[in-house]
C-alpha cells in the first residue's frame, strides 16, 4: 500500500498528487513513468513522473481526470492509500547521459501541452540544477487551465505560456510560438510532451527546419515492463515497445497516425465505464 | 491390463461458457484405485524423467494405503507446487511416457495422482512445518514464477532468509498472468501454494522491477544479499512482422491472457477492459495458443487456431488440444498468416492465410513448413491473438554489469544455474528460452543447491 501524501487541484480536472514510494523515488530519473493500481479491482494506470524527492521518498504525479480510473484516482484524499505503485519504468531521457559541457552550449526548447507540462518539469529542473538555461513553451486552452506556472518560474528557464484564446500570454498554439522561435533564433533541439496530435504537429514543424526532436509517447499499456506488447509503435518502420524501448523517441521517425489510432482501441468500453463512475461518485 | 481411471470433467458444452476448472479431480476411491495400478518398480523409469526427480512410486504407494498425508509429505520434499505440477506438467512426455504399463496399455496417471494428493492437502489444511532454524544468510530471487518459487522454497527449507522481488502486483508469474483460471484456479491453487511458501518464511515484495526500481548490483552491494537468483522468465512477446500487425484488435497472447487472468477483465466489476470480436484467430500451436483460444471462446467468440505445421507437431499438451477440440475450437493446420486485413476504422476484419506443406526436417528436428504458392485464403475475424512465443526481456541483462548473454538474449548459465557474474544465478525461461513450468522449477531447485554450496563455502 502506498500513502497519498497530498492531493492538490491544479486546474479543472487536473490534480497533482504526491505519493510515498521510497523505492521508486530512489531510482527515478527525468523521462520515466510509473504504473499505479488504485484498488483490488483497479486497472494498471501508467502516469509520467512529474517530480520526486529522494530524501522524503516521495513521487509526484499529475493526473488529468478524463476516464473512469483517473476520476476515481483524483477523488482520493490525503492519507488514503493506493494499492500498487510500481516504477520507475521506461528509459531516462537521453540528455541525462550527455556531456554537461556539450549540453551547456546547446539551445534546447521544451514544448508541452496541458497535462503534458508536468513531465517536462523534472526535465527542465534537471537542466536548471546544472545551471543550464532552457526555453519552455507550454500551451493551454485558456488561463484557467494553466498549471505549474510558479514552479517553472522558479527554474532557470525562459517560460513562454500560450493559450488558445489569448486569455494569458501568447495567443495561439505552441506550434505558432515555436515557429516564431525557429524563424528567429538558433535552436539545437526540441523535446515535446503532450497530446499525441500536438506532438505530431511539433514534429512536422521541426522536420521542416531539420531540428532534432524528441517526443515522449504515452500509449496504451498493461504491464509496462515489455511483457504485453500492447504499447507497440512504429519507429522508422520498425516495431518498438514504448515501455522498454521508450517512452522517448526521435519524433521524426514516429508513425503518429498509427499511434493515435491504436490509442482508441478501448475508447468505447472506457465511455461505458466512465458513465458508471459518474453515477457512483456524483450520485 | 486395467485401464486408467478417467478424471471427471465438466461437459464441454457447459464449460465453454464458464471459467471454472475443466477437470474435476479424483475422488479418494478413484485415486486409490488408480494408485493400485502402479507396479512399484524396483528401478522406476518414471523418476529420472521428472525434472525435479519426485519419488513417484513412493508417494503412489502411500495413496494406495490411503495415507494421503504421508503421500503429501513425500511429494513436498521434491516440489513446492504439487497442485500446480499435477495440473500443468506435460506428464505424457515426462514421467508417464516411460511407465512400464504404457508399453502395452495406459501408463499410471501420475499427474492426476499428484494433483489429487496436493488438492487433498489443501482441502484438509495440511501444512508441512519447516523446523529448520534460520541461518541468517540473505538470498534475493528475481521473479515469482515457477523457477523463483521453487528456488525460494528449497532455500527457505535450508534455513535461508529469502526475499522474492516481483514486478507485477501479484506473485506467481506465468501461473498468475498466463495460465487461465479454468486450467489452474488462482485463488484456490496458486495463491494457496504461494501462501504455504510465505509460511515457510519466504518474503515477497511486489511492484519491484529489477533493473529499474533496483538493480542486481544494488541488491548485492547496498542491500547485502549474498546471492541472487534470476528467474524472470522470457518476457517479450514475438510478433510475425507481417503487414497489418499493428491494426487495432491484434493482441499478443501475453496481453490477452494478462488482461483476463491477472487483471480479471472477464469479470464485470473489474476495471481493466478486454475486447474480443465475434470471430477470433489465434496464431500458434503451443499451450499458450490453446489457453488464449479457450479463453476467447469463453468470452463468447467463435475461435480458429492457425498453425503452420501439422497436428503431429502441435507443441501443446495432448490434453489441451483434446479439450480445445471438444469445446469446438476450429483448427486450421498447415496454415500460416501472411497479412492482417483492416477495415476503414483500422480494426481487424480478417486474416489472409496461406496453406503450407512439410519439407525436410529443420534444426528443431521437425519438418519445415513451406508455403504452397497461390493457396491464399481469408479467415474473417475481428480479433487476432499472436501466440508464437516470447524472447527474454533485456531489462535485467542491460542493467547488470558483467553478465554474459547469448545470441538469443538468454542469460548464459551452467548446469547449476551459475552465471558469469559472481554471486548471480539464473534459471527458467531467461536461460533456456520459453519452456515449461516443471523445467523452470527444476532449474530453480538446482540453483538453490548451488547457492547453498557457494554461501557455505564463502562462510567457511
Amino acid at each position: 500500500m502506498y500513502k497519498i501524501i497530498s492531493n492538490k487541484k491544479l486546474a479543472e480536472n487536473i490534480h497533482e498528487m504526491i505519493i510515498e514510494a521510497p523505492r521508486v523515488a530512489h531510482s527515478a530519473k527525468p523521462g520515466q513513468f510509473i504504473i499505479l493500481i488504485i484498488d483490488k479491482k483497479g486497472e494498471r494506470i501508467p502516469l509520467t513522473i512529474a517530480d520526486y524527492d529522494k530524501e522524503k521518498g516521495t513521487v509526484n504525479i499529475v493526473v488529468q481526470a478524463i476516464g473512469y480510473s483517473t476520476k476515481k484516482l483524483v477523488s482520493l484524499k490525503e492519507n488514503e492509500y493506493i494499492k500498487d505503485f510500481a516504477g520507475p519504468l521506461g528509459n531516462e531521457s537521453e540528455f541525462v547521459h550527455e556531456d554537461i559541457e556539450i549540453l551547456k552550449n546547446k539551445r534546447i526548447v521544451f514544448v508541452g501541452g496541458g497535462v503534458g507540462s508536468a513531465p517536462i518539469y523534472p526535465q527542465v529542473k534537471w537542466f536548471s540544477e546544472r545551471n543550464i538555461k532552457t526555453d519552455v513553451i507550454l500551451g493551454f486552452k485558456n488561463k484557467d487551465f494553466i498549471i505549474l506556472k510558479e514552479e517553472f518560474e522558479k527554474l532557470n528557464c525562459n517560460l513562454h505560456i500560450c493559450t488558445d484564446d489569448g486569455s494569458y500570454g501568447f495567443k495561439g498554439l505552441v506550434t505558432n510560438k515555436l515557429q516564431d522561435m525557429l524563424d528567429n533564433e538558433e535552436i539545437d533541439e526540441v523535446i515535446t510532451i503532450g497530446p499525441m496530435i500536438m506532438m505530431k504537429f511539433v514534429s512536422k514543424l521541426t522536420k521542416k527546419y531539420n531540428i532534432k526532436t524528441i517526443a515522449s509517447l504515452n500509449t496504451i499499456m498493461l504491464d509496462g515492463t515489455g511483457m504485453c506488447g500492447g504499447c507497440r509503435v512504429s519507429i522508422g518502420g520498425k516495431v518498438k515497445f514504448t515501455c522498454v524501448d521508450g517512452p522517448e523517441f526521435d519524433a521524426h521517425l514516429i508513425n503518429f497516425d498509427e499511434a493515435m489510432n491504436r490509442q482508441t482501441t478501448f475508447s468505447d468500453i472506457e465511455k461505458k465505464h466512465s458513465c458508471r463512475l459518474d453515477g457512483a461518485i456524483n450520485g | 491390463m486395467d485401464k486408467r481411471i478417467k478424471m471427471t470433467e465438466q461437459d464441454p458444452n457447459v464449460r465453454k461458457n464458464n471459467f471454472f476448472e475443466v477437470s474435476l479431480g479424483y475422488t479418494e476411491d478413484e485415486a486409490v484405485e488408480e494408485a493400485k495400478r502402479c507396479l512399484n518398480c524396483k528401478n522406476p523409469r518414471c523418476v529420472p524423467k521428472c525434472p525435479v526427480a519426485i519419488d513417484i512410486p513412493g508417494f503412489i504407494q502411500e495413496v494406495k494405503k490411503r495415507n494421503f498425508k504421508k503421500a503429501y509429505e513425500i511429494l513436498t520434499k521434491y516440489t513446492s507446487l504439487p497442485a500446480v505440477c499435477g495440473r500443468v506438467c506435460p506428464q505424457e512426455i515426462q514421467c508417464e511416457s516411460t511407465c512400464i504399463l504404457g508399453i502395452k496399455g495406459e501408463p499410471v496417471a501420475i499427474g492426476n495422482l499428484e494433483r489429487f494428493v496436493a488438492d487433498w492437502a489443501i482441502k484438509n489444511n495440511i501444512e508441512i512445518k519447516n523446523t529448520i532454524e534460520k541461518n541468517g544468510h540473505k538470498v534475493a530471487i528475481v521473479g515469482s514464477g515457477p523457477a523463483g518459487l521453487a528456488c525460494a522454497g528449497d532455500l527457505s527449507k535450508m534455513g535461508y532468509d529469502v526475499t522474492i522481488f516481483e514486478a507485477l502486483q501479484e506473485a506467481g508469474g506465468v501461473l498468475t498472468y498466463g495460465i487461465p483460471e479454468f486450467r489452474l484456479p488462482k485463488d484456490k491453487i496458486v495463491k494457496t501454494e504461494i501462501n504455504k511458501l510465505k509460511k515457510l518464511g519466504v518474503k515477497i515484495e511486489t511492484d519491484v522491477i529489477i533493473g529499474r526500481t533496483i538493480t542486481i548490483d544494488e541488491l548485492i552491494e547496498e542491500e547485502k544479499f549474498e546471492a541472487v537468483f534470476i528467474g524472470s522468465g522470457a518476457g517479450l512477446p514475438r510478433f510475425m512482422n507481417i503487414p497489418g500487425e499493428n491494426t487495432k484488435g491484434v493482441f499478443s497472447a501475453n496481453e490477452f491472457l494478462t488482461r483476463t487472468n491477472l487483471m480479471k477483465a472477464y469479470l464485470e466489476d473489474y476495471e481493466t477492459p478486454i475486447k474480443v470480436g465475434k470471430r477470433v484467430v489465434v496464431v500458434g500451436g503451443g499451450n499458450v495458443a490453446m489457453d488464449a483460444a479457450r479463453t476467447a471462446l469463453r468470452l463468447g467468440s467463435e475461435v480458429h487456431i492457425v498453425y503452420r505445421r501439422s497436428e503431429k507437431e502441435l507443441p501443446a499438451r495432448e490434453a489441451e488440444v483434446h479439450h480445445a477440440k471438444e469445446e469446438g475450437i476450429q483448427f486450421h493446420l498447415l496454415t500460416n498468416p501472411v497479412e492482417i486485413l483492416a477495415d476503414e476504422n483500422d480494426w481487424v476484419k480478417g486474416v489472409k492465410c496461406i496453406k503450407m506443406e512439410l519439407g525436410e526436417p529443420d534444426e528443431s528436428g521437425r519438418r519445415r513448413p513451406i508455403e504452397i504458392k497461390g493457396s491464399e485464403y481469408i479467415i474473417d475475424a475481428e480479433t487476432v491473438i499472436m501466440a508464437i512465443g516470447t524472447t527474454p526481456n533485456p531489462l535485467i541483462t542491460s542493467t547488470t554489469k558483467d553478465i554474459e548473454i547469448n545470441k538469443k538474449q538468454c542469460i548464459v548459465a551452467d548446469e547449476d544455474g551459475k552465471t558469469t557474474k559472481d554471486k548471480v544465478f539464473a534459471g527458467g525461461d531467461i536461460v533456456t528460452g520459453a519452456a515449461t513450468v516443471i523445467l523452470a522449477m527444476g532449474s530453480g531447485k538446482k540453483a538453490a543447491k548451488a547457492i547453498d554450496k557457494m554461501i557455505r563455502k564463502n562462510n567457511s
